[in-house]
């Protein structure tokens, strides 16, 4: 019975940090630039929704707020890359890499500033009920964040298997000298993935807030969403998700079976056994070219 | 060759484009006719890929002029020359390797949104290379170096092109396939009227197909005719087709002077 619990608590963690690590993913695999700021993305998007329609705040009606906060979460993924990391088109990677993070530290002020840097729930109707079947106990949040992680990823992979924008996102990413060479406009492609990646954000921050309580520093959870996304193959958008499940898995069974205050080494300790065995990650796509 | 002869698909005029400092083409002028395959021969470095990333607007020039049917669109961004019919086949095939054959083609009308014809297109790219509708559901990078580049030639009539500008297809090719690839460009261009700018090393198969060539050296255009004029050039033929001219002692002389150096 106990392990049935910590399977869906694990999960249901591990859906979050896989959506926060597709987010990585995704930005990534188009633009091979790290977003740093991924973490925080996930919690501005779970305060803009909770300054929504959380009773203190706004009082506006839930589902409303949600799709306030992706909206605004997607413009503002698409304006940061059209208006700053456009403009470092061609700079290294670690001027890319040191942006973000100072990106992460704005937006982590920002909105304490703005909402307090009090923890606080998301009055959300997922939290709080609780299911029972038989013995088991189990959270409603926990089981709504897994169906809609999976819908969510379901509608994902359609959007990039079949729609058009979806496949050309993914050739601009394998090719990008040929992408322009076939008229796709790479640039506007950039900042669509950076809105899809702050809208992908915004809900699993959403379902994050709605498990427990958040703050301006869950941020952090970046770090180890990006962890996952390395185990589960930095590139791979279903790796990233895979990554995501292996380390809310772990945690939890961590947590339950070992000496206190060692279960957080866990999901790190994975990470460095995976790039020692396999350093390209669990499904990684490596690709040579043939000349 | 075409009837309007005067006012040409392609005209560039006076083009010169840097990388950095360095003078990559260094003042080309060359035109290109409705329905002819325009060749444009040099060595490794000449500038030939450069001129046609300037035209197709991947690079920007600094001086001169390309005209598409008398509109100027150099300095254009990529995918706007793209929609005005101007698409580039890469050197090296450049495929998106992880997207299945079928993708890679589609990815190719990404600038058209007319679906009949786009279904249409897409047959008829199967009816000149078969091998493509076999593997349609592939990988692209699964593909070996030959389908790839039959695989970039589709994608580029994919766009339904004004002109396709094709960037050594014979690249890390065997001769066999060489062949194959510039048969089915002739065909392309008899049959389906598609007018083609070809760079190639390849002197001997490119001008072969070609009606008309231009010889690039070092960033400059130095020497244009009619291909069979070409082909029976002495320059061309000792320096692109491989002939040995003997010399009054016999011997080839390791030092030939080309006639417009």
């Amino acid at each position: 019975m106990d392990i049935v619990q910590l399977i869906v608590s694990g999960l249901a963690n591990g859906c979050v940090y896989g959506l926060i690590a597709l987010g990585f993913v995704l930005i990534y695999k188009a633009t091979e630039a790290v977003n740093f700021a991924q973490g925080d993305f996930m919690m501005l998007g779970a305060f803009i929704t909770l300054g929504f329609t959380n009773a203190d705040h706004m009082d506006l009606p839930f589902w409303l707020s949600v799709t306030m906060a992706i909206a605004i979460m997607g413009v503002l993924g698409y304006l940061l890359d059209f208006l700053v990391l456009r403009r470092m088109f061609g700079q290294s990677q670690v001027a890319v890499v040191i942006l973000t993070i100072a990106l992460g530290f704005v937006i982590r002020f920002i909105a304490g500033a703005i909402w307090g840097h009090e923890p606080q729930s998301l009055e959300s109707p997922i939290s709080g009920i609780e299911l029972r079947f038989g013995g088991i106990v189990l959270g409603m949040d926990e089981v709504w964040i897994i169906i809609i992680t999976l819908v969510l990823t379901g509608l994902l992979y359609l959007f990039f298997a079949r729609a058009k924008l979806g496949i050309a996102m993914q050739a601009s990413s394998q090719n990008q000298l040929a992408a322009y060479y076939m008229g796709i406009p790479v640039k506007r492609i950039h900042s669509m993935i950076w809105a899809l990646s702050g809208i992908v954000a915004t809900i699993a921050g959403i379902l994050f807030a709605s498990k427990g309580s958040i703050d301006p520093s869950a941020g952090l959870l970046g770090i180890k969403a990006f962890a996952a996304a390395v185990i589960g193959g930095f590139g791979s958008l279903p790796g990233a998700l895979l990554g995501g499940l292996i380390v809310g898995l772990v945690e939890p069974f961590a947590a339950r079976y070992m000496p206190a205050g060692y279960s957080q080494i866990f999901p790190y300790l994975i990470l460095i056994v995976m790039l020692v065995v396999r350093p390209h990650g669990i499904l990684s796509q490596i690709q040579t070219k043939k000349v | 060759m075409s009837a309007d002869a005067h006012t040409p698909l392609l005209k560039v005029d006076n083009l010169e484009s840097f990388y950095g400092p360095i003078m990559a083409i260094r003042g080309v002028s060359l035109e290109v006719h409705q329905g002819q395959i325009v060749t444009v021969l040099g060595a490794n470095g000449a500038g030939k890929t450069t001129l046609l990333k300037t035209i197709s607007g991947v690079m920007d020039p600094e001086k001169g002029t390309v005209a598409l049917k008398g509109d100027e669109i150099q300095g254009s961004a990529p995918d706007a020359i793209v929609r005005k019919g101007v698409v580039q086949v890469p050197e090296g095939r450049e495929i998106f390797p992880i997207l299945s054959v079928e993708d890679n083609l589609k990815m190719g009308a990404f600038t058209r949104s007319d679906r009949a014809e786009i279904a249409a297109d897409m047959q008829l790219v199967y009816e000149y290379f078969p091998i493509l509708k076999e593997r349609r559901t592939q990988e692209a990078g699964t593909l070996s170096g030959g389908q790839q580049q039959m695989l970039a030639i589709g994608r580029g009539l994919m766009a339904k092109p004004n002109i396709m500008l094709l960037d050594e297809p014979s690249l890390g090719l065997s001769p066999l396939l060489v062949k194959e690839i510039f048969t089915i460009i002739r065909r392309l261009n008899e049959e389906q009227n598609v007018t083609m700018m070809l760079v190639e090393q390849n002197a001997k198969v490119a001008l072969d197909v070609a009606h008309y060539g231009y010889v690039m050296e070092l960033g400059r255009i130095v020497m244009g005719g009619e291909a069979e004029k070409l082909q029976k050039s002495k320059d061309i033929q000792e320096f692109y087709l491989g002939a040995q001219q003997d010399s009054q002692r016999g011997q080839r002389r390791w030092k030939q002077r080309k006639t417009w150096r």
